[in-house]
């Protein structure tokens, strides 16, 4: 099989291309469900009846996209640059650390909304160092940064571990090692009454476009698109490729941890070793599907937040195991990734 | 001090070494392979859980020992087929792909898990491998304990590090597997199929990680549980650098890791007072400061994460 | 005479819309050697690599002794003996001569490489046909003629009858040049055959029995090279008469960009070692010299990338010797990369992406870091229209240029400001004659108007055209400048072979 690059990029075809993945992956799981004695299409309906059954569904499973939105952009935004951010994960976890950390003590006389962003800010400065030290390390060393990040999400995990059970924990839980809970008046407001989505659902649709009118317009979004494309051209043309690279980290990383600071903020109040089913992974997913296009992000949180939430409600109802929900998002994740090919290449015959 | 010097000197600690050391020499050699031929296989972490489970399950359900590896080997296969299709073939991102190879292997071994394993209170055991008392050799004082008491796994992981030094360094199927990593383009002007080259390392290389992760469940324990892995499979990819794309580095390399790592066990029983986290820590650590120390001196090979398409320079 | 050792019937190749072969035909005899001319862009690799299995023609076919080759197997090609020798070598760096020479030559699943047969056959070869190698060496430590040594071998240590050399002295000097073709006519002594693929037209005279030439993808023409003349087949090659610009002599002014034992350090291949020059203003310095004798390192200070090791560079008297490029930009530094895939123009952007990048931040073209879309874009047309950039609007993926376009932008993009100094790095590479008539075209009106030219070029005619002094770079070191009128064809060749230092005291 030959290819031949096309003349210019499908628009069309590139549009086309997560929903012929996401088919594709439905289709392929469908087998691994009628494997497990179930029909599919029931499984599927209970899917779907689960995330967008009922108005409390349909909240919980945009509550679900609201980290998945961050990932979704920390990922997008670094793949851009080529920066292989893979440490969303341990991001995630600092973010919701250091907001647990802060959030029960420091900050508490200032104006609630004052004392939420400064709280936001500071554990996306901390989620940003994070992903900064490793690529400084490939910057200065060499160091394939994708490895690093990597092994960080085991350390962030641990140290986590380590926070909970030791000095940030909670003497009410009864033993659980989970953190000290923020203060109420921190906690971010109801999106809809009587559920639990919260206002950082609109904040993550606003960074979403933020950072498409950051790509898109500015300055900034040019350098770090002919950095990622072509770094040794970029170089030449005067693109200051460190400092360009680090604030993309800096971005990157900040993202990531929002989402675990605004997901403590939110939903949970406190921090646990097992608050994320893999949030900053998915984050991949998520951009990869959205072609690592801002707006798409947002569909696709929504989509495989809709694919988790009611793969739940379909294992309490037919007993095929929930883990067909991380089926589905790795096998569109590598269906994408051949249809993006085929929106820049055509099979020769 | 002498506490160090203590656990140093039990034979039961460097026999801990080997058997720690086992899935990452299977793993680092795996991952060796294919990066020889010039792929890089993130596949690893989840290609490791897959080997674990469909090990472990095939001994569950009635099957000998040896047919499970080699059920594990052949389920490496597969996701390393599946990982050459992508990278190779199609010549995508082998970052992402190979992430992605991780998140359907790790995926796929729970729900198939879950799906054919009641699990009650505690997941479902079988009998492992069973160390094997060298004649003779065991008895020599010491060393015996130390390297000839082991489950027949580690042994086939020492004589797979020997043929596989050998086959890269000697035969003219490593010299090609060598030059699909250096120049493919050297491959295909000399009448040999870089593509197919590269996909027969990919399988070869995946087939010995799965066996590395059955390791986990067929013998360093009975049962299969997720995360198990727990980062082993990155590790693994650490230590190809740090091992400058050697086999013998390589295996000096896992050794030196499981070292470390059976000395930090030993100290935790020895410091009850210091978070145990910071101990589980260290290896990762370890990792990254490899990392960082060998970046600058290592000899990359030339075409390593670079898709090979007939007419693209 | 026996029939043709090899015979093209009816060769067509495409390429999305490009026709890089069009219904080619021709024959090798025993013992010839064939000269297949054409400029670049001609189709004469495609061809070449049609022959040996690389690509699959879309239609007609190739027979060695008669027997067709099956299409899109280099395997089946090198059964049949032919041997190719590509123009950017497929080598390793990291392996041995010996392990280069090797490959594919022994059955895969064998338990252990026959290494000392292997080792005495590839010795014996050197030995009769004048190869000199050593096979215990890592490539990445030979010389680039040592290393073409390496792809000669490679093709005769499996037992090829039938060579086809790509652009062959592309990198030699010229004594390793007139070596070469000594050891291929040495070489058709012995029976075998040789192609050989140039746009050089004093090599072809001087070394081939029969030339094919090649134009637009077609054959033009074939002619017995001894009745033929150089004019004639210039003419056939390009087809039409394309009149490079020349020269005017004109008084030149005070030193604009001065280096003294200006060093540079590389860590692969040549850099600098103690170069010293002055680029005057309205002059043109030619720096000529054999591929990798130090024109990366020297291009790579001047525009920027890498930094100076020791020396003094510097521009209107102020130090650029650890410039980055975008203060060389800001300096008014007019830059055209070697390279222009790589370094030029990032391919996926747009063109007026391209065009702006460099300045990208100044006040015309954003404003609080938000980009002026229509100021860049005007400024993308203009400079589409005043330097002729065909098939190209700014909203065009600069990918789809063709090479001389792209050039053209680039050189847009680095003269549009009037620079007072301009780095030009091997600025028609690979281009066509219209695109390299524009080229000089441009570069002499920016002399004209008094900017500072340093012109790098392995091209030796293109050089003493457009220079008004030239030195030979060779291992790092410069020769003495000499005046474009004194050098003649010999006296360069000697610069270029670092034979300066004896001749002349420095």
């Amino acid at each position: 099989m030959q290819f031949e690059r096309r003349a210019d990029v499908s628009i069309p075809l590139l549009v086309a291309a997560p929903f012929a993945a996401i088919a594709v992956a439905l289709l392929l799981c469908a087998g691994l469900i009628a494997a497990a004695g179930v029909n599919p299409l029931t499984a599927y309906g209970e899917m779907l009846k689960g995330a967008l059954g009922s108005r409390l569904a349909i909240t919980e499973t945009l509550t679900r996209a609201i980290p998945l939105i961050f990932t979704g952009l920390a990922a997008a935004v670094a793949f851009r640059a080529r920066v292989w951010n893979i440490g969303g994960e341990g991001q995630f976890y600092i973010g919701a650390l250091v907001t647990a950390g802060l959030g029960h003590s420091l900050f508490l006389g200032l104006p609630a909304p004052i004392a939420i962003a400064l709280i936001m800010a500071i554990s996306a400065i901390c989620g940003a160092l994070l992903l900064m030290a490793p690529l400084a390390l490939r910057l200065r060393f060499g160091v394939d940064e994708v490895v690093v990040t990597l092994l960080l999400n085991f350390i962030v995990l641990l140290f986590v571990g380590l926070m909970v059970e030791g000095p940030l924990k909670d003497p009410m839980a009864f033993g659980w090692p989970q953190s000290v809970p923020v203060d109420p008046s921190l906690r971010l407001e109801r999106l809809v009454p009587r559920s639990r989505l919260h206002i950082g659902f609109l904040v993550a649709v606003v960074a979403a476009l933020a950072v498409w009118i950051v790509q898109a317009r500015t300055v900034f979004g040019a350098e770090t698109r002919a950095a990622g494309l072509a770094p040794r051209a970029a170089a030449f043309a005067g693109v200051r490729m460190p400092r360009v690279l680090m604030a993309v980290a800096f971005l990157s990383g900040g993202l990531a941890a929002l989402a675990g600071s605004v997901e403590v903020l939110g939903p949970t109040g406190y921090v646990t070793t097992t608050m994320s089913p893999g949030f900053g992974y998915a984050g991949i997913v998520v951009a990869m599907l959205a072609a690592l296009h801002p707006a798409g992000v947002v569909a696709a949180a929504i989509f495989i937040a809709t694919i988790f939430v009611g793969a739940d409600a379909m294992s309490r109802a037919t007993g095929v195991p929930s883990f067909i929900a991380d089926v589905i998002m790795s096998v569109s994740l590598l269906a994408m990734l051949t249809a993006l090919l085929f929106t820049t290449y055509r099979i020769k015959r | 001090m002498s506490t160090t010097l203590d656990i140093l000197a039990s034979a039961s600690m460097w026999a801990a070494v080997l058997r720690i050391a086992t899935p990452l020499i299977f793993g680092v050699l795996g991952a060796l392979i294919c990066e020889r031929a010039g792929v890089l296989n993130l596949g690893i972490e989840g290609i490791m859980t897959m080997g674990a489970m469909s090990g472990w399950l095939t001994v569950y359900w009635g099957g000998p020992l040896w047919f499970g590896l080699l059920t594990a080997a052949l389920s490496g296969m597969a996701f390393g087929w599946l990982h050459a299709r992508l990278t190779v073939s199609l010549g995508l991102s082998q970052h992402v792909t190979g992430l992605g190879i991780t998140l359907l292997a790790a995926a796929l071994s729970y729900y198939l898990y879950r799906m054919w394993v009641q699990v009650g209170d505690l997941p479902p055991t079988i009998t492992p491998f069973q160390p094997i008392h060298v004649p003779v050799l065991s008895d020599i004082p010491f060393l015996g304990e130390a390297v000839f008491q082991q489950t027949a796994p580690t042994y086939l992981a020492l004589a797979c590090v020997a043929l596989t030094a050998w086959i890269l360094a000697r035969t003219p199927l490593g010299l090609a597997v060598r030059m699909a990593g250096e120049n493919p383009h050297a491959v295909d002007a000399q009448g040999l199929n870089p593509l197919a080259i590269r996909t027969g390392a990919v399988m070869a290389g995946s087939a010995l990680m799965a066996v590395g992760g059955a390791f986990l469940t067929m013998a360093a324990f009975n049962s299969f549980f997720p995360t198990m892995v727990q980062g082993r499979g990155w590790i693994c990819i650490a230590l190809v650098v740090f091992a400058s794309w050697q086999p013998g580095k390589a295996l000096i390399g896992a050794l030196l890791f499981a070292l470390f790592d059976a000395f930090q066990l030993r100290l935790q029983t020895a410091m009850p007072g210091t978070p145990y986290q910071l101990f589980l820590m260290a290896p990762y650590v370890l990792s990254i400061l490899a990392l960082v120390l060998v970046a600058r001196r290592a000899r990359v090979p030339e075409a390593l994460m670079q898709p090979y398409r007939r007419g693209e320079r | 005479m026996s029939g043709p050792v090899l015979e093209l019937n009816g060769i067509s190749k495409r390429f999305g819309t490009l026709r890089a072969n069009e219904d080619v035909s021709f024959t090798l005899h025993q013992g010839e050697v064939l000269a297949l001319l054409g400029e670049n862009g001609a189709g004469k690799t495609t061809l070449m690599n049609i022959i040996f299995g690389h690509y699959t023609a879309d239609s007609g076919e190739v027979r060695v002794h008669g027997h067709r080759l099956p299409p899109g197997q280099p395997r089946a090609a090198i059964a049949a003996g032919v041997g190719m020798v590509h123009q950017h070598f497929t080598l390793a760096g990291n392996l041995t001569v010996l392990e280069n020479i090797i490959i594919g030559s022994e059955p895969l699943l064998r338990p252990d490489s026959h290494r000392r047969a292997a080792e005495a056959k590839i010795r014996k070869l050197s030995d009769s046909f004048g190869l000199p190698v050593d096979p215990a060496a890592r490539v990445g430590d030979l010389s680039v003629g040592e290393r073409q040594r390496v792809e000669i071998l490679k093709a005769l240590y499996r037992d090829s009858r039938i060579l086809i050399l790509d652009e062959p002295t592309a990198v030699l000097a010229r004594p390793e040049a007139d070596r070469l073709f000594a050891t291929l006519k040495g070489m058709t002594a012995n029976g075998l055959s040789i192609i050989f693929i140039s746009h050089k037209l004093h090599e072809v005279m001087a070394a081939s029995n029969r030339v094919v030439v090649l134009r637009a993808g077609r054959v033009v023409a074939e002619r017995a090279t001894r009745e033929t003349t150089a004019p004639e087949l210039a003419e056939l090659m390009v087809g039409r008469s394309v009149k490079r610009p020349t020269r005017q002599q004109h008084a030149t002014g005070q030193p604009v960009v001065s280096a003294r034992d200006l060093s540079v350090t590389q860590a692969h291949g040549a850099g600098l070692d103690g170069v010293s020059f002055d680029v005057r203003e309205g002059e043109i310095l030619g720096i000529v010299g054999v591929s990798g004798n130090g024109q990366a390192a020297l291009g790579r200070v001047l525009s920027g990338v890498s930094q100076a090791s020791a020396g003094r560079l510097t521009l209107s008297g102020e130090d650029i010797s650890r410039a980055s490029p975008r203060s060389l930009i800001r300096r008014g530094v007019g830059r055209i990369p070697e390279d222009r895939h790589a370094e030029g123009v990032v391919g996926d952007l747009a063109v007026w992406e391209n065009a702006v990048l460099e300045r990208i931040d100044s006040p015309a073209y954003s404003r609080w870091g938000f980009i002026r879309r229509g100021a860049a874009s005007d400024f993308a047309a203009g400079l589409i229209s005043r330097f002729d950039i065909r098939g190209a609007t700014p909203a065009t993926r600069t990918r789809q240029l063709s090479g001389g376009n792209m050039q053209k932008l680039i050189l847009g993009r680095s003269l549009a400001n009037q620079p007072k100094f301009i780095l030009a790095n091997q600025p028609t590479r690979g281009l066509d004659e219209g695109a390299i008539a524009a080229v000089h075209a441009e570069l002499l009106a920016a002399r004209s108007a008094g900017a500072a030219i340093l012109l790098i070029s392995e091209d030796l005619d293109e050089a003493v055209a457009l220079s008004d002094r030239i030195q030979a770079i060779v291992k790092g070191r410069l020769s003495r400048p000499v005046a474009a009128g004194e050098a003649d064809a010999k006296m360069l060749g000697l610069m270029m072979a670092g034979i300066w230092e004896e001749s002349h005291a420095v």
